[in-house]
């Protein structure tokens, strides 16, 4: 299957389309700002993008002694234009910028480069903590990216197609494959949360290790970083709706809106869990990882793949 | 042209920073060297439209060389960061056996009398490469597949013993495992 419902548009609305995933991004920002801001008992959290973004560009830039500079940057400035390169392939609606024939693959082969943003991140500053926390992000790396590609594959074994355009219209007029590929779509989504350093897979961030890989970021550098966490957050979330929740499919609204509207709610439970999921410590989640996670998404591309045979 | 000029960066990008993998003093700028190094091959794959296998050389290599700074902290025993090092060991026989290899495959590329373009591409590449290569034996390469990752498995887990690095719990003093040790799962 070849053939795609998306049109290829000129390189010129990348600018539209770099403009909404920022768009999510602040989103996320200022929903996880009012949700901390709730958790404690007060109100707003509005207030906190502008406020966080004029400290850190005005914040003097700190560095430790004999760092590594150029590993260092290149950790903290490729987490920031990743995401960007994510969107690309996600069709929103019936548009899409880049229609490759292999999108599935780009979107993972971008997420695997977060493997080693984090832990450039981590090692160029030259400090235990950071460094420790740069692994941590390894370790927890080796746990929940096996079973993100098989995730991956699933959505892709059952359009018979690696285009996230037919991915999606493979959909259309069918049930979505988050219907019938539900530990596909959660073991994806533990993906998101941990190619994006989130909620419970931020332990190589975390405060028992005094920031961790971030330790010693400060300024414009600790901005871009940041930033980059959230845009990949946005850019799975968004990547999550071609894939597993029928891409443009919905009734009334037109496809890009519900390609927005599904981006949105997925980017919100993202962001809510959170608080609601505890960190998982690395060394324990790689045996859930392997033993419970790798095992399930194996199942279930079998499960997919004889569907897929049967279906012809 | 615009190809032409894109070879031409990667090329550049891939043999300097090939080169650079012996010329830096440090562990970890070595192995990134390498990571670009295999980028730009990556590129130069999706050059020639093989989109499939440049972006798995891409991501293949990335991941790689991230386990390989895991692999550098678990058997090095120290920082590698902080210690100059020389990256380079057995270096006639090894710049002998790059400067020949190079020779010969360059020397190769501009001698050999290349064919004439026959046919067109087909329409899905990446179908038709794996049934180039695994043609008939598409069946027998997925359940190798499978036996295959089935035996990396096994082995990790046969030669992951506990090991006097595990940790039994906040009280040192403990003998045996509260289940701490095991990870979550098994608890």
């Amino acid at each position: 299957m070849t053939d795609s419902a998306v049109v290829t548009v000129s390189a010129l609305w990348a600018v539209i389309a770099g403009t909404l995933l920022c768009g999510f991004a602040v989103f996320a920002v200022t929903l996880d700002a009012g949700l901390s801001a709730r958790a404690h008992g007060a109100g707003g959290g509005w207030f906190t993008l502008p406020s966080r973004l004029a400290r850190l560009l005005r914040q003097r830039r700190r560095t430790t002694v004999a760092a590594d500079t150029l590993l260092w940057r290149v950790g903290g400035i490729g987490m920031f234009i990743g995401a960007f390169l994510m969107v690309a392939v996600i069709p929103l609606g019936r548009w899409t910028l880049a229609d490759l024939d292999v999108g599935v693959v780009w979107f993972n082969t971008i997420d695997v480069l977060v493997w080693a943003l984090v832990w450039l991140t981590g090692w160029g500053a030259n400090s235990t903590h950071s460094l420790v926390g740069g692994y941590r992000f390894l370790a927890h790396g080796l746990a929940y990216e096996l079973p993100l590609m098989f995730a991956l594959v699933a959505p892709a074994i059952a359009a018979g197609s690696l285009r996230v355009g037919a991915v999606a219209s493979a959909q259309q007029d069918d049930v979505w494959f988050v219907v019938w590929m539900p530990v596909a779509f959660l073991i994806y989504l533990i993906g998101v949360m941990g190619f994006s350093v989130w909620g419970p897979f931020a332990a190589a961030l975390a405060t028992d290790i005094a920031g961790g890989a971030g330790a010693e970021l400060s300024a414009v550098d600790r901005l871009v970083f940041h930033a980059g966490r959230y845009l990949f957050l946005a850019a799975g979330a968004a990547f999550s709706v071609p894939l597993f929740l029928g891409g443009g499919a919905g009734p009334w609204l037109p496809a890009w809106a519900w390609v927005l509207i599904k981006t949105l709610v997925v980017l919100a439970v993202l962001v809510w869990l959170r608080r609601k999921v505890p960190l998982l410590r690395p060394d324990r989640f790689m045996s859930i990882g392997w033993t419970i996670l790798l095992p399930a998404i194996v199942v279930q591309d079998l499960v997919v793949s004889v569907v897929a045979v049967w279906k012809g | 042209m615009l190809i032409g000029i894109a070879f031409w960066v990667l090329a550049v990008i891939a043999v300097a920073t090939g080169l650079a993998v012996f010329v830096v003093n440090s562990m970890a700028r070595a192995t990134y060297a390498l990571a670009v190094s295999f980028i730009a091959v990556g590129g130069q794959i999706l050059l020639l439209q093989q989109n499939y296998l440049g972006l798995i050389t891409i991501l293949m290599m990335v991941m790689e060389m991230a386990v390989m700074a895991v692999y550098m902290v678990m058997f090095m025993g120290m920082n590698p960061a902080l210690m100059p090092m020389d990256m380079t060991h057995g270096k006639k026989t090894a710049i002998g056996a790059s400067v020949g290899a190079f020779v010969v495959l360059a020397g190769g590329a501009l001698l050999v009398p290349w064919p004439d373009r026959r046919g067109g591409p087909p329409d899905d590449l990446t179908h038709a490469l794996g049934l180039e290569i695994m043609d008939g034996k598409m069946l027998v390469m997925a359940v190798v597949g499978a036996v295959m990752v089935a035996t990396i498995v096994a082995g990790v887990v046969l030669a992951a013993g506990r090991t006097r690095y595990d940790r039994f719990g906040d009280d040192l003093r403990q003998r045996g495992s509260n289940g701490a040790s095991l990870g979550g799962a098994q608890k």
